[in-house]
């Protein structure tokens, strides 16, 4: 307990650069038990690796596909990361980019006489708003009454996910045995950078994005009020800034940056909403931004390892034989690692003072 | 016998040396007192000896031994225990909790309630040090915290306990009482190093003196061979003139009026009622009265930060009482809060954001909600300079700047605004002799330039010397006003206390 409370004090006063230095130990030794589980599971280690790093860089169609799997976490990791600039929790993402995914084909659906690239601003547009207002229910919930986020936001999760559902099923699904909608139109669909990888510029707009959440982090007014509510809500409003407003609408935020999630994978992937088509994408992004420890580029580094490991995950599951359920258990080993940092240097200090002491 | 000596320990942080070869010694039993400016380095040697800090050179020694210590543990072994500068004691777990947390007596794999009650009763009454083991922590006193602090030290057997601006928080009777604990501690033959700022304090209470300047030692002396004009003096460097002078001033038309100002804050139950009074251009009001009658929220009312039932305030001939914080800053409001951790600082951003805390989409530091860099940067330098912060640069965090600096930063933004008001609260709490004199002529400068200052503070001194007016406040209500000069320091503290009502008027 008293080394545990020194060790924190210490993880809260480390630099940029050995947080790096931190994450990039957790994910190696994450990547060693992997090691260690493949031999003892009575598989070539050296093989189920290579395959992993082939699978994930090793041509261009791996490369696509790694950068497919990652361009969804960097939205919904980031959206985590935005709540918790102002000290939220956000786990309402995966509800969020239902919204996001909903609202996009919709607009894509019936706007389908617009033009290519106004059309899929506007679908784009959509999902950013109804997943910002999905959002922002839990920040005035939590402005006004209290009720705490997380707990907020996991009911709107479900509450969310069935709502999209039933009003799909009631008014937008195509005929047939599948819950889903009609595809949309040719000209809204995103353009794929290499042919058939379905990799499109939803990548780009991933970045983009990365690269506007940092910049109003560092360099806005907006920004600015957001950090001091969440490092320290009575100075904030000591200074005049209304922390209830500044709390709904980071919510309102990170959820508009999860409902993009859906957008993207609507109009570069599925071309259409298909009721439960995440495979959790939201609570994924959670482990993203832990990973990337709520910094947006940390958010990007983290999604494209994550990616990384999916896409290795399933080629070293074809070519290697090994499940690729390993990899999501280094997955949730490199969190747990990054997750709990003071471990690390707990394991490195009594490693340290075994050979000091007596 | 010696109980510490630390030697020749130096220590930088960055380019700022805070430790520059110092030297300690203190003996076995005795109450050593280190006195230094803000930033002189004290904490960091304290923490060095407690294995928070690591030295960078130098060498410790604990009862002649020589000992190593790398982190706390070490150091609550060698019997050192510390209570420091801001407490670290987990909110929401009861006293008892806080006192065995880490050293928890078991019972098999659980924890054994009932002696870790019944052992920190032994301990409270054996030192007369009253808790309540089943309170948790945030609902308790600032002062019962502190004894928190130092039943958690005693329980792990400290035999030397280190004491980190224990009084800066407490109320002159609180104070008193801690006194009462240290010396029935030192008849128990422990060794205490105290740390303050209060050369009172230093004179009642310390064998013997340590004085630190700009991370070095200037000297060792015995309390009773000393004044504390000699010790102010090591401290700065220069004579210190305790006294300030106060400029004669004229009548002026009030800038500043609240009328019948009441409100009831529900978790402590106190009730401010009906409280009226003017402060006019250039002319510092001073507000007496022991910590916890209504000053805290007679601060948030007058800021916004706490909402008031019935009542007017007026600055500068408007009625701001509809108006919100920001905006009540914005038309000439500024506020040096009693809580600088709390409110006046965000302790992880860096100098340049704290230094534009409330103005952030102003001009100069933002255009159209873009901070301009340049500008921000310019202006945290000059307040750097102009109020001497001592810190390693602008983009130092406030957290790690010393207590007394990390004052002045709160002084320097909410001065440099060049406001109308100034709601001073507790101005000079934690802060260096030398500080304290820079703060009063700051203020004093302010009141001759025309400003009005509410003056909030627990320091008689203070008050009296800078005010001009003086009110007192008992239980929420204003039971005496008057001419600074009107009341005696007895007067004064009967009315704080409650008594005497009739006596002035
Ligand atoms: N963790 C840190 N990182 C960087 N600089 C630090 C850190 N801790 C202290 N310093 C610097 O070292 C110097 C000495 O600080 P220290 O806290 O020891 O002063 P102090 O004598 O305790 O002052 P005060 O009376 O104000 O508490 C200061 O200039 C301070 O800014
Ligand atoms: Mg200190």
């Amino acid at each position: 307990m008293r080394s545990i409370i020194g060790l924190l004090t210490k993880v809260k006063n480390r630099s940029t650069i050995t947080e790096l230095l931190y994450s990039l130990t957790a994910i190696v030794i994450a990547l060693i038990i992997g090691a260690i589980l493949i031999y003892f599971s009575g598989h070539d280690v050296w093989k189920a690796y290579y395959n992993l790093f082939y699978g994930a860089f090793g041509n261009s169609y791996n490369l696509a596909q790694t950068l497919l799997k990652t361009t969804p976490l960097i939205f919904t990791g980031l959206a985590v990361a935005i709540g918790f600039q102002s000290g939220l929790f956000n786990i309402g993402g995966e509800g969020q980019l239902y919204w996001g995914a909903f609202a996009t084909a919709v607009v894509a659906i019936t706007f389908s006489h617009l033009p290519g690239l106004i059309l899929i601003l506007l679908s784009l547009l959509a999902g950013a708003v109804a997943g910002g207002i999905w959002g922002s229910i839990p920040g005035y919930l939590k402005a006004r009454t209290g009720a705490h986020e997380v707990i907020t936001t996991i009911m709107l999760n479900y509450i969310g996910i069935l709502a999209t559902t039933f009003l799909l099923k009631n008014y937008f699904k195509e005929a047939g045995p599948v819950d889903q909608t009609r595809m949309i139109p040719e000209s809204a669909r995103m353009s794929e950078l290499i042919p058939y990888t379905r990799l499109t510029w939803a990548i780009f707009l991933a970045v983009t994005v990365i690269i506007i959440i940092d910049y109003l982090f560092k360099n806005t007014s907006l920004g600015y009020d957001i950090q001091a509510v969440g490092k320290n809500r009575d100075a904030a409003e000591y200074a005049g800034i209304r922390a209830d407003g500044i709390i709904i609408l980071t919510m309102a935020l990170s959820g508009a940056v999860a409902g993009l999630t859906g957008s993207t994978i609507v109009l570069g992937v599925l071309h259409r909403f298909i009721t439960n088509f995440s495979p959790g994408y939201g609570f994924t992004g959670i482990a993203v931004a832990v990973l990337g420890r709520n910094k947006p580029w940390g958010v990007l580094l983290a999604a494209l390892l994550f990616g990384a490991l999916e896409a290795g995950g399933m080629s070293m599951q074809l070519f290697a034989k090994i499940p690729s359920d390993l990899m999501t258990i280094v997955q949730g080993l490199v969190i747990l690692f990054v997750a709990a940092p003071a471990f690390i240097q707990l394991l490195s200090k009594s490693l340290r003072g075994a050979d000091q002491s007596e | 016998m010696n109980a510490v000596e630390l030697k020749d320990i130096s220590k930088a942080f960055g380019g700022i040396l805070a430790n520059d070869g110092i030297d300690l010694t203190v003996k076995e039993g005795e109450i050593h007192c280190i006195l230094g400016e803000n930033g002189a380095g004290k904490t960091t040697l304290m923490k060095i000896l407690f294995g928070l800090y690591s030295k960078d050179s130098g060498r410790i020694l604990i009862k002649g031994q020589e000992v190593e210590i790398k982190e706390p543990r070490q150091a609550i072994n060698l019997g050192i225990g510390m209570i420091h500068q801001h407490f670290m004691l987990v909110n929401r777990l009861t006293v008892a909790e806080n006192i065995i947390a880490g050293d928890e007596p078991l019972k098999g794999i659980f924890i054994d309630q009932e002696r870790a009650n019944s052992e920190v009763e032994k301990l409270s009454q054996r030192y007369n040090l009253k808790v309540n083991p089943a309170a948790r922590i945030e609902n308790i006193s600032v002062g019962e915290q502190q004894r928190v602090e130092i039943l958690k030290a005693l329980y792990r057997n400290a035999e030397i306990l280190i004491l980190d601006e224990p009084t800066a928080v407490l109320t002159p009777q609180e104070t008193e009482e801690l006194f009462q604990v240290m010396r029935k501690l030192k008849r128990n033959g422990k060794t205490i190093i105290f740390i303050t700022h209060k050369l009172k304090e230093t004179m009642t209470i310390s064998d013997r003196v340590t004085i630190l300047r700009d991370g070095r030692k200037v000297g060792t002396v015995t309390t009773s061979e000393t004044s504390p004009e000699e010790l102010a003096r090591m401290m700065v460097g220069r004579e210190v003139v305790l006294r300030v002078d106060k400029k004669a001033r004229k009548l002026d038309r009030p800038i500043f009026e609240v009328r019948g100002l009441s409100l009831h804050n529900k978790k402590s139950n106190l009730y401010l009622k009906d409280i009226s009074f003017t402060i006019e251009k250039g002319e510092i009001l001073g507000v007496a009265g022991v910590e916890g009658n209504g000053q805290l929220e007679l601060e948030e009312a007058l800021t916004a930060l706490r909402k008031i039932e019935q009542g007017q305030i007026i600055l500068k001939g408007r009625d701001i009482t509809g108006l919100r914080t920001r905006e009540r800053r914005d038309f000439g409001l500024a506020h040096i809060p009693s809580d600088r951790l709390k409110r006046g600082l965000i302790e992880e951003f860096n100098l340049e954001r704290n230094l534009i805390l409330g103005s952030e989409w102003q001009e100069p530091f933002a255009r159209r909600g873009f901070l301009v860099k340049r500008a921000i940067q310019a202006y945290a330098k000059r307040i750097i300079k102009e109020f001497d912060i001592r810190t390693s640069g602008s983009q130092a965090k406030a957290a790690d700047l010393s207590g007394g600096n990390q004052q002045k930063v709160i002084l320097g933004r909410e001065l440099m605004r060049d406001p109308d008001l100034i709601i001073a609260s507790q101005p000079t709490r934690g802060v260096d002799v030398g500080a304290i004199e820079y703060i009063h002529n700051l203020l004093l400068e302010m009141r001759d330039r025309g400003k009005g200052i509410l003056l909030i503070s627990a320091e008689l001194d203070e008050l009296r010397s800078l005010s001009d007016r003086i009110m007192v406040i008992y239980e929420g209500t204003i039971v005496a006003e008057g001419k600074t000069e009107d009341f005696t320091e007895e007067e004064l503290g009967l009315l704080m206390a409650g008594q005497g009502l009739e006596g002035v008027g």
